[in-house]
């Protein structure tokens, strides 16, 4: 295979590579210009759809297929830009926006011109001030220079920017939750279908896509469906930029083909684990996608082959690796404390579920577990999601996940935790201990006994029965 | 009646009001003008009071209630003013495995205050955050001026503090 040349952060380390006269002085907006004078639109969803691009996001839908499903007769198209990157140890598309802006507007331009959108909306998350200004800089520098506004290079193709600042939700990241959130109200994801593609925002056809999907919209165009093919993996196509966080010597966000496997990615891209230590597990993309254990570390980073090892999926591709002294106590609880605080609220499964799988896990942590509230917790993540069917979006799956493999994965460990963690201040009260050794308890105020009868087996054991 | 502003003085000047009016034409609806419009009062007043969300509705020709009911879904928003600065120190996994937590109890201990509270100088709002994106720099903090910290130490959580209560940088 030929060396792997970076296209997405070719610009990164140029110096002012975010201003509008580096990146043309490298060859940029030609694929917009080439898109836009020479290609007509369907021509271009065509290209797109033959490279197999597929949403960088999370979920991994083909690009050019969610774009084919708009309607033909539609009069009007909304695009959405989703840069509310939230999930925790993502900061790819953070980075794509403040060092090369000027690639993300091209992708937008191209996009928008693909789809007949001519209004696009950049959902940014509000904690990316930085970022938030350099794009309003950069969008105003592409408006004056002709790349955005009406009748762009004389093609007659009109495209208006605007930058939508989220206010500090996780949910806005789901697209219809973003839409919800767009149009002014709480960001409630809605149901499916009707999909974004039939009504979505202001319930016109709209299109939703990541901040690094539409990145490698404008290399695919100037490139050819063929060259982003030959990058990656079968059906996992192109480039794709990989964040490692956590106990390693080096964080980085780093653009390699999509299918190198998490170990290599730790030791040779992130300098190894820190401290010299060994991994004891590494979250493959973002926590909703769940762990991989020590052993399962060579896994390919694709879309297709994390589900071997009972991951959900790629995800966002951001690696946190933990090291060999990490309780793993610790990272279910921060996990599920994530989506306790993120759900919102709408589906009693999600709402309930990820408060009670904190409630349980602070618990635990805090030396009142019980040994079998490994299967409580392990039942309820098998019940609540989309694939259960028991809520609209896919974050109950994300607050399962971690849950299901950590369980499955590390069962022994969490049961010894458990079993050398015991605080008697979590222990049963005194009329608690005499209820389950069947002796009633008689009140002193001259009222009946509390209970009547002797309570069956096991019908409340106290934590050190466990 | 619905959107009628409550008492004889605005709160909103006509500079924030015009401000307001003008994201209207980038939307097909007024509404979707709220985030918006409650940014930039948040961003003049430090918090967004009930009277600021009437007069908000009045501009936008939606109910109180609307823009209370979108507001406080969101956790960006504070009722009551906030500091000068408001810096945010993330809980999340990448940041908690490299001590994130600890950062945080660190400079609310060195304030006296507790997370989400101000100190009472009014300079400075510590508030825990979901992953803020800057994991390449964890533990790690941000201001809402843009500044960005990390990776924190105790020593390093003393001079962001420092520094933050020295002024804003936007």
């Amino acid at each position: 295979m030929a060396e792997f040349e970076p296209v997405l952060s070719r610009n990164w380390n140029v110096t002012d590579g975010h201003t509008l006269k580096v990146y043309e002085s490298r060859g940029g907006y030609q694929a917009a210009r080439k898109a836009l004078t020479t290609l007509d639109p369907d021509k271009v969803v065509g290209i797109v759809k033959d490279s197999e691009l597929r949403g960088r996001g999370g979920a991994g839908f083909p690009c050019g297929l969610k774009w084919s499903f708009l309607p033909k007769d539609r009069k009007e198209t909304f695009m959405c830009v989703n840069g509310d990157e939230s999930e925790p140890a993502t900061f790819n598309n953070r980075i794509l926006i403040e060092k090369d802006p000027h690639q993300f507007i091209e992708g937008i331009l191209i996009a928008c011109f693909a789809t007949k959108a001519n209004t696009a909306y950049v959902y940014l998350r509000v904690e990316y001030f930085h970022a938030y200004k350099v794009l309003e800089a950069a969008v105003a520098e592409a408006r004056a220079a002709g790349h955005l506004g009406k009748n762009i290079y004389g093609s007659g193709f009109d495209l208006d920017i605007w930058l939508h600042r989220g206010a500090g939700a996780y949910i806005c990241g789901e697209e219809t939750g973003l839409i919800e959130s767009l149009e002014g109200k709480r960001g409630w994801p809605r149901i499916k279908p009707p999909f974004p593609a039939i009504e979505g925002a202001f319930r016109k056809p709209t299109v939703v896509n990541n901040v690094e999907t539409l990145c490698c919209v404008p290399h695919i165009i100037e490139r050819g469906a063929e060259w982003f093919k030959s990058i990656g993996t079968p059906k996992s196509y192109g480039p794709k930029l990989y964040c490692v966080s956590g106990h390693v010597n080096k964080q980085v966000c780093v653009e390699l083909p999509l299918g190198i496997t998490c170990r290599e990615l730790i030791d040779k891209h992130a300098g190894g684990v820190w401290k010299n230590r060994k991994a004891k597990a590494a979250v493959p993309g973002g926590i909703s996608m769940g762990l991989l254990s020590a052993e399962e570390l060579d896994t390919p980073l694709d879309f297709e082959s994390l589900r071997k090892p009972g991951c959900l999926g790629l995800g966002t591709a951001a690696v946190t690796v933990m090291d060999e002294h990490t309780p793993i106590i610790d990272y279910l609880y921060n996990c599920a404390r994530f989506f306790a605080h993120e759900s919102c609220g709408q589906c009693t499964p999600c709402r309930e579920g990820t408060g009670w799988l904190y409630k349980m896990l602070k618990r635990i942590k805090a030396g009142g577990g019980r040994l079998e509230d490994l299967d409580i917790m392990a039942n309820m993540a098998n019940n609540m999601g989309i694939m259960p069917g028991t809520t609209i979006c896919g974050l109950a799956d994300g607050a399962a996940w971690p849950i299901k493999n950590g369980v499955a994965k590390f069962r022994a460990e969490l049961e010894e935790y458990i079993k050398t963690h015991q605080d008697p201040a979590y222990g049963a009260t005194t009329l608690q201990a005499a209820i389950a050794k069947g002796a009633y308890a008689v009140p002193h105020n001259g009222l009946p006994p509390v209970i009547n009868s002797v309570p069956t087996a096991g019908a409340l054991r106290s934590p050190h029965s466990a | 009646m619905a959107g009628e502003t409550t008492t004889a003085t605005p709160m909103l000047t006509e500079a924030i009001r015009e401000k307001i009016r003008a994201y209207i034409p980038r939307y097909p609806s007024k509404r979707a003008v709220t985030l918006p419009a409650l940014h930039i009062v948040h961003e003049y007043f430090r918090c967004v009071p009930y009277q600021a969300m009437a007069e908000i509705a009045e501009i936008l020709e939606i109910t109180p209630a609307e823009v209370h009911d979108t507001m406080s879904f969101y956790g960006f928003f504070p009722q009551a003013p906030i500091g000068d600065v408001r810096v945010w120190v993330c809980r999340s996994i990448s940041c908690m495995l490299r001590g994130g937590e600890d950062m945080l109890n660190h400079a609310c201990h060195r304030l006296g205050i507790h997370p989400s509270e101000t100190t009472a100088d009014g300079k400075l709002t510590v508030d825990f955050a979901e992953c803020l994106g800057i994991c390449d720099f964890a533990p790690a903090a941000v201001a809402d001026d843009g500044r960005m910290f990390g990776p924190l130490t105790p020593e390093k959580v003393d001079a962001m503090i420092d520094e933050l209560k020295q002024e804003r940088k936007d």
